[in-house]
């Protein structure tokens, strides 16, 4: 975020440099691709103190802007799955990550589209000014928000910001002034580093898409495509398309019709069609044929975590709360990855951790449904609980096979009621917090207490499987998954179940029955010649005319 | 049909006919010629490309032997339909009626007097090129066994016209095994067909009538007297 505000230095001592250029600016005037130059605007030129005072100069103008943001899962965190019926979203669901956000509000909301959200239990804040229009709509550069306050931005250069960098002054003023369609640092300042860092939680979502290249993200290659976000996360009254609670497994609307632009869903389809592959040759009616089983991801994002960001592919709680032989909290950072920087593989806070990149996703039937293993839920600690489970099969004639991020985890659990808990783990000044005190007992009671769930005071640790989609990180077409990938004997597929795949049995009952009578004509023409030579031999010359 | 009034018991006249004079005549116009070559390259590439696909060498993608196989076995199903339109408009698919006289010489010879340095016992007829064994095998080829691994093809192909279907992933799977099956065989007959090439003179001698087109036959006098007035040019000497 720094970078922008120093190349914007960096271009204007060129500029100025650059006397003729400007001269010939000055006969030819740049016309401004917006019908309104925000630092133009009185509201605008005064030194704000607060981000609230920014929003309020915003909605002085953009009436109704606040309600259209209260109407969307970025403010609600709440999102009601109309086929499961199922209460999701980040105020309720449990993950494998850092678990919850009851009871470790000020620091996950600081991820927040508003000001001041510390307490889950209550809906966040209900004053218009509450809403943070600069975290998507701040071109400066230079926003932020604290990774600790409840989604307000730095005003001393104090603490840490929401993508870990250390805190600096964020100028208010230069920020409303600087506003615009949102960007890829904007949306990415929050969705690259859910979990607590670059790419932890997705796997496809990670600090290189600010600036990929080609071969990481062919769609947002700035030499190429370039896509913002917002390219297919099209957005109405504040409403972005696309979700991971209720996904868009499948989109048989296919590019909508002749010059009309589809801008209700982020689906591939939406652009591409749904016969997006050249239909003159073999190889692309072959592909075609494909798509209503195979989503666009599983070929065209052969792996994950590309670009030299790492995700965290397992999290063990479990081990969490060792010291070190001073007594400090231990932690150890035993993984480097692609781009040289050195990850975490233990922390007394949070336990062992492992990593992954370029990783080959991991497969499965997908409807487009997702039913959360939520906190009243009994588990079978026994087996690996899934988090959420992936809905799906062969014949429901409505899921195809999609790649996902299967994250391992070993996580808490009430151990008499058998289910899964949220724990209290942020909180320096807390008795209870588990990043405070490495107090699992503590932690679970106050995180329960604060979910307003049901604990027994006995807990344990059980492995968790979660599947995230993937879906960003799509490809060039060249380094698309090779059609031998997955058409082999245990290929990529392998595991799934309810389909043949061509190619990938040579040994099945007719390959067998066909090799028998094959090797037998093969085997009665060996024979024949051997005979022919032994009875032969005795008789010379006797078989030419 | 061997019995028509008109058509004289060439199985007899080649038994025994005592006037027939060896002769070599064109037999294998350039169609069948070309059908026959093109058919033999198109079976290799779709060996070598079902072998791919399945995995026994990777010699090539999977992608290019999908392509390839499909194109080429369209492309043989092409020549099909005109070797079918040919055979049938000539009359040529006489050749391949199966009969049963000389049957039972001619499989002895094979599994008995071959061995023993015994001469071919089927003398080559200027209508019956082909003898009971091999119109027997060539008749079940066509009308069996190639039907059933270009319409196993077929099918396959076309999975995406019938998956919606009751049980369509099973029956795919049922097609792949016939398709499986009977390529097998094919390689199987491909072998024995080159193998009995290397019974008789010589290897080359063997295939020198499918290159050239022309074969020593037996013709009668009037068979003989008719082709030195009217076809002198498919008589070669």
């Amino acid at each position: 975020m720094r970078k922008l505000g120093l190349g914007r230095i960096v271009l204007a001592v060129v500029l100025g440099m650059a006397g003729p250029a400007a001269l010939w600016a000055q006969e030819t005037p740049q016309i401004s691709e917006s019908t309104a130059d925000h630092s133009k605007f009185k509201e605008l030129q005064k030194d704000f103190a607060s981000g609230p005072e920014v929003t309020a100069a915003c909605l002085s103008c953009h009436t109704e802007a606040a309600t259209q943001v209260k109407h969307s899962i970025h403010w609600k965190w709440e999102f009601d799955n109309p086929t499961t019926g199922q209460t999701l979203g980040k105020r309720h669901v449990l993950n494998s990550f850092c678990g919850n956000v009851a009871s470790n509000e000020p620091r996950c909301t600081s991820c927040h589209v508003g000001y001041g959200w510390d307490d889950m239990d209550q809906p966040p804040p209900a004053q218009d000014a509450a809403v943070d229009c600069l975290v998507c709509h701040d071109t400066s550069g230079q926003y932020t928000k604290l990774a600790t306050g409840a989604g307000h931005p730095p005003m001393a250069a104090k603490g840490k910001t929401i993508t870990g960098a250390d805190a600096w002054v964020v100028d208010l003023k230069e920020a409303a002034q600087s506003v615009g369609e949102p960007t890829r640092q904007n949306c990415g300042s929050c969705h690259f580093y859910g979990g607590g860092g670059d790419n932890v939680k997705h796997g496809d979502l990670s600090s290189a898409l600010y600036h990929p290249a080609r071969d990481v993200d062919v769609h947002m290659a700035e030499d190429g495509l370039n896509f913002t976000c917002e390219t297919c996360h099209h957005s109405d009254k504040h409403v972005f398309a696309g979700s991971r609670y209720d996904v868009h497994a499948t989109d048989p609307e296919g590019a909508g019709q002749p010059g009309m632009m589809r801008k209700d869903v982020a689906t591939c389809e939406s652009c591409h069609g749904d016969t997006p592959h050249d239909m003159l040759t073999v190889t692309g009616i072959k592909l075609n044929d494909h798509v209503d089983r195979v989503a666009c991801q599983t070929c065209h994002i052969p792996s994950f975590a590309r670009g030299g960001v790492a995700t965290k592919t397992r999290w063990d709680w479990s081990t969490a709360g060792k010291m070190d032989e001073q007594g400090q909290p231990l932690h150890l950072s035993e993984y480097t990855q692609g781009d040289g920087k050195e990850l975490h593989t233990y922390l007394a806070t949070k336990g062992d951790f492992e990593y992954g990149e370029n990783v080959v996703p991991y497969y499965s039937w997908f409807n487009g449904q997702v039913d959360y293993t939520t906190a009243d839920e009994v588990i079978d600690p026994s087996q690996v609980v899934e988090v959420n489970r992936i809905a799906g099969s062969a014949e429901d004639g409505r899921s195809r096979i999609w790649p996902f991020k299967r994250m391992e985890g070993r996580q808490a659990y009430d151990s008499v009621l058998n289910h899964l808990v949220y724990s209290n783990v942020w909180g320096p000044t807390t008795e209870t917090a588990f990043w405070t005190n490495f107090d699992w007992g503590k932690a679970i009671e106050a995180g329960m207490k604060a979910a307003g769930a049901e604990y027994s005071g006995q807990y344990g640790f059980v492995d968790t499987h979660m599947y995230w989609p993937i879906t960003h990180m799509v490809a060039p077409s060249e380094d698309a998954v090779a059609c031998d990938e997955c058409h082999t004997s245990n290929g990529r597929l392998a595991g799934l179940a309810g389909f043949y795949m061509p190619g990938s049995q040579p040994f099945s009952i007719g390959g067998i029955l066909g090799m028998l009578v094959f090797v037998a004509m093969a085997g009665g023409v060996l024979l024949h010649t051997t005979l022919r030579v032994i009875m032969r031999g005795g008789k010379k010359g006797t078989t030419h005319d | 049909m061997t019995d028509a009034p008109h058509a004289p018991n060439l199985d007899n006249v080649v038994e025994t006919c005592p006037d027939c004079n060896e002769r070599e005549v064109l037999i294998y116009p350039k169609f069948e010629r070309l059908w026959h070559w093109s058919q033999a390259g198109s079976i290799m590439i779709l060996m070598f490309t079902g072998l791919g696909m399945n995995g026994f060498h990777s010699l090539i993608s999977f992608e290019l032997a999908v392509r390839l196989h499909t194109l080429v076995a369209l492309a043989l199903l092409l020549l099909w339909v005109f070797a079918t339109f040919w055979l049938f408009t000539t009359g040529t698919y006489k050749v391949f009626l199966p009969r049963v006289v000389g049957l039972f010489k001619v499989a002895r010879f094979y599994a008995y007097g071959v061995f023993k340095g015994e001469h071919h016992p089927y003398q080559k007829s200027l209508t019956r090129r082909l003898n009971p064994l091999q119109a027997l095998a060539y008749s079940a080829l066509k009308t069996v066994v190639f039907p059933l691994v270009w319409g196993s093809g077929i099918v396959y192909l076309t999975y995406n016209f019938w998956e919606p279907l009751p049980n369509a992933s099973l029956w795919l799977e049922v097609v792949a095994n016939v398709h499986l099956a009977v390529a097998w065989f094919v390689a199987g007959f491909v072998i024995l067909h080159i193998y009995l090439l290397t019974i008789g003179h010589s290897f080359r001698e063997g295939v020198r009538p499918m290159i050239r087109g022309t074969e020593t036959v037996a013709l009668t006098p009037e068979q003989e007297a008719y082709l030195e007035r009217h076809e002198t040019w498919r008589l070669v000497k």
